[in-house]
């Protein structure tokens, strides 16, 4: 018998729960200051989710996949990509389109049943938000490809779930990535449940990271809870992909602090020892922690920025009831880049639902 | 002009628009080195190079998602599935996202791919090579399903498939592949989509078919000729959208309609087309209409498929039927 391979997996963590340095710092966090515009961001986002929760209790906007405990992994993600780099998301990434200067209230116009809720003019190559499981990642593979074709220095970033990599299109995108060496990093979103199933009913995989193996690509395993952890992992493997490197694999390690989405009620599969063991385990309050520790935040600049952001909230949520409604006509609009003449005149039946826009579809 | 087959037609608009636009790139299982198990991609590898002409990994799926990414990132890829059996896999691309991608980015992300399939029965191939998926595709909103049935209109219509801003399935008939020639001039013209050909003109009784049945449609409207019986043949082209309006032109004027298809029954392509005549012509129906299609069965292995396609002598009888009623 012969060993023809073997493997190990990395795990990268610089902070501890309590947001305590472990082991040397990467460069870029050796100034503590650097990592405060990453702390603004989780806050933000944290408190635009919370916002969003209650306006689905409240009926302002529909079923809402919360980003509560990933926070980390927007903000780091969102802080490595470079402009022209392509993300393709999964549903529940609406944190990272924030840090790529997409206005956070397409995020309620989206989960509002509202598709200008994946306009996103400040990132125009970026992916709509992704329901359907795992198939982002054709697309990813596709996307990188084309700028492998053209010689350029981009990236696609895919990101998805645990549940996503028991999936065909999982293994398919990472495959060919491997294949063709394809400019793709891969960011594996485990925060340990697909709706109620646990991450260790969806593989017997000890790591999520270890598919990359078979796939012949660079593979590890993060704390996604840690923002130093994520953009120094993410990072390294986004610049690696850039310039010829070829794909990389991220698991990055989170714990979903949420429901499902608000339709959910995760008391049914999950206990309540287990949920709070997990808050001592969760992301902003960790760098937060290691910030005032390292003299980079004060009491005074947590009470402005909470200030600031009740703020940000408010604005967001006066943006997305301003929007006005979308006409009926709005289905045919882009179904093609011209619509064919057998369906004028479906588009004239429902436009007369509404007559006093019917004359403006055709002015416009 | 050069006169070639239906398969050399195909290869030839692929020649044609790799070298007007580098923009497209071909992809595929086989499609480089090999030139497609069919020969469709023959030395389009060659000439353009492994990056445009990419031999993929084998998993259809990724094929198709491949094609969106591609698409969305502003290449005009022509993604080829084997066979159209194996095309079933990709449906959950084309109908969940390039269908709806520009719909669901309002205009924002545009998917100009094409998926080629060989299509339909009749080649005695093994099981799974011979299916007729054109109306499970034609169900999926924001594409184009276009199914050319000669060298010529397969060479025009794939150019325009290629060149257009929206996502198409091309169905290509496999039976026709080498079946008979046409001139083609290689000038790079393209030919209209949404749009239905009238191959010959009769007043008695309309045949509407699509791909390899418009071989049997117009051997059938030969045999009506000898006796006295004189049949409209139209090859409907592009299925979706579907010109219903060169069809109903026609039935208004022969009030008699047999639609031909070689997909089974229940929910064909043939029953949207028997729908739309009977609901937009009522009046003008001497007869109603007549579907000639395959069984409701799963498509036979090769011993069986004469007999489960439908062909010339089904056809004829068909017509014949709508033309003795009273």
């Amino acid at each position: 018998m012969t060993v023809v391979a073997r493997f190990e997996i990395r795990y990268t963590q610089y902070l501890d729960h309590e947001g305590r340095g472990v082991g040397p710092l990467p460069s870029f966090a050796k100034d503590a200051g650097n990592l405060v515009p990453d702390y603004r961001a989780m806050v933000l986002m944290r408190a635009l989710d919370a916002k969003a929760v209650a306006m689905q209790r409240t009926g302002q906007i529909g079923t809402y996949a919360s980003t509560l405990g990933k926070e980390a992994i927007d903000a780091g993600a969102g802080a490595v990509l470079a402009r022209d780099d392509v993300v393709l998301p999964s549903y529940r990434e609406s944190g990272i389109f924030m840090l790529r200067g997409v206005a956070p209230h397409r995020v309620m116009l989206y989960w509002g049943g509202d598709e200008r809720g994946n306009v996103f003019p400040e990132s125009p190559r970026d992916f709509p938000f992704n329901v359907p499981i795992g198939t982002q990642m054709p697309h990813a593979a596709g996307v990188a490809y084309a700028m492998k074709l053209r010689g350029e220095r981009r990236a696609a970033l895919a990101l998805c779930g645990d549940g996503a990599t028991s999936k065909g299109d999982f293994y398919e995108a990472i495959n060919a990535a491997g294949a063709w060496r394809l400019p793709m990093v891969v960011l594996v979103v485990n925060n340990q449940y697909a709706i109620s199933v646990p991450r260790r009913m969806q593989s017997a995989a000890q790591t999520l990271a270890q598919k990359g193996v078979a796939a012949g690509i660079e593979c590890e395993q993060i704390d996604g809870n840690d923002v130093i952890a994520v953009r120094d992992v993410l990072g390294r493997a986004l610049e690696r992909a850039r310039s010829g490197g070829g794909p990389t694999l991220v698991e990055a390690l989170t714990y979903r602090l949420s429901d499902h989405t608000t339709a959910d009620d995760a008391s049914r599969y999950r206990s309540a020892e287990e949920l709070a063991a997990q808050w001592k385990l969760e992301p902003v309050l960790r760098l937060r922690s290691w910030l005032a520790a390292n003299g980079a935040w004060s009491q005074p600049q947590e009470q402005a920025l909470q200030r600031e952001v009740a703020a940000h909230v408010q604005q967001t949520v006066k943006a997305y009831l301003d929007t006005p409604a979308l006409e009926a006509a709005q289905m045919f609009r882009h179904l093609y880049a011209r619509l064919p003449r057998v369906y004028a005149w479906q588009l004239a039946a429902v436009a007369e639902q509404e007559p006093e826009r019917h004359a403006e579809h055709h002015a416009g | 002009m050069p006169s070639i087959t239906l398969v050399e037609g195909i290869n030839l608009a692929l020649a044609r628009a790799m070298a007007d636009d580098p923009r497209v790139v071909v992809l595929g299982e086989d499609v480089g080195v090999n030139g497609g198990v069919f020969r469709a991609t023959a030395g389009l590898q060659q000439r353009f190079g492994a990056a445009r002409v990419a031999d993929t990994p084998l998993a259809e799926g990724l094929i198709a998602g491949m094609a969106v990414g591609m698409a969305a990132e502003g290449l005009r890829p022509v993604a080829e599935i084997q066979f159209a059996g194996f095309a079933y896999a990709t449906i959950d691309q084309m109908l969940n996202h390039a269908g709806r991608l520009r719909h669901r980015t309002q205009g924002r992300l545009t998917c100009p791919m094409v998926l080629r399939t060989p299509c339909g029965a009749g080649i005695r191939a093994p099981e799974h090579h011979s299916e007729s998926p054109e109306a499970m595709f034609a169900h999926i909103p924001g594409i184009r399903v276009v199914y050319p049935s000669s060298p010529a209109r397969a060479y025009g219509l794939l150019l325009a498939a290629i060149a257009d801003p929206d996502p198409v399935v091309f169905l290509e008939p496999s039976r026709l592949y080498r079946r008979f020639k046409e001139e083609v001039e290689d000038e790079g013209v393209p030919l209209p989509l949404d749009q239905a050909f009238v191959l010959r003109e009769g007043t008695d009784v309309t045949l509407v078919a699509w791909g390899a049945m418009v071989q049997e449609a117009l051997e059938a409207a030969e045999e009506l000729a000898a006796e006295g019986l004189f049949a409209e043949v139209i090859d409907v082209a592009t299925l979706k959208p579907l010109d219903i309006d060169t069809i109903l032109a026609s039935v208004r004027k022969t009030g008699r309609c047999v639609v031909v298809s070689e997909a089974s029954r229940t929910c064909s392509f043939a029953s949207e087309v028997s729908a739309n005549v009977s609901e937009l012509a009522l009046l003008a129906l001497l007869a109603p209409v007549e579907r000639v299609t395959a069984w409701d069965t799963v498509t036979p292995m090769a011993r069986l498929e004469q007999k489960y396609m439908p062909d010339a002598r089904r056809i004829v009888a068909a017509a014949r039927k709508v033309l003795q009623y009273q």
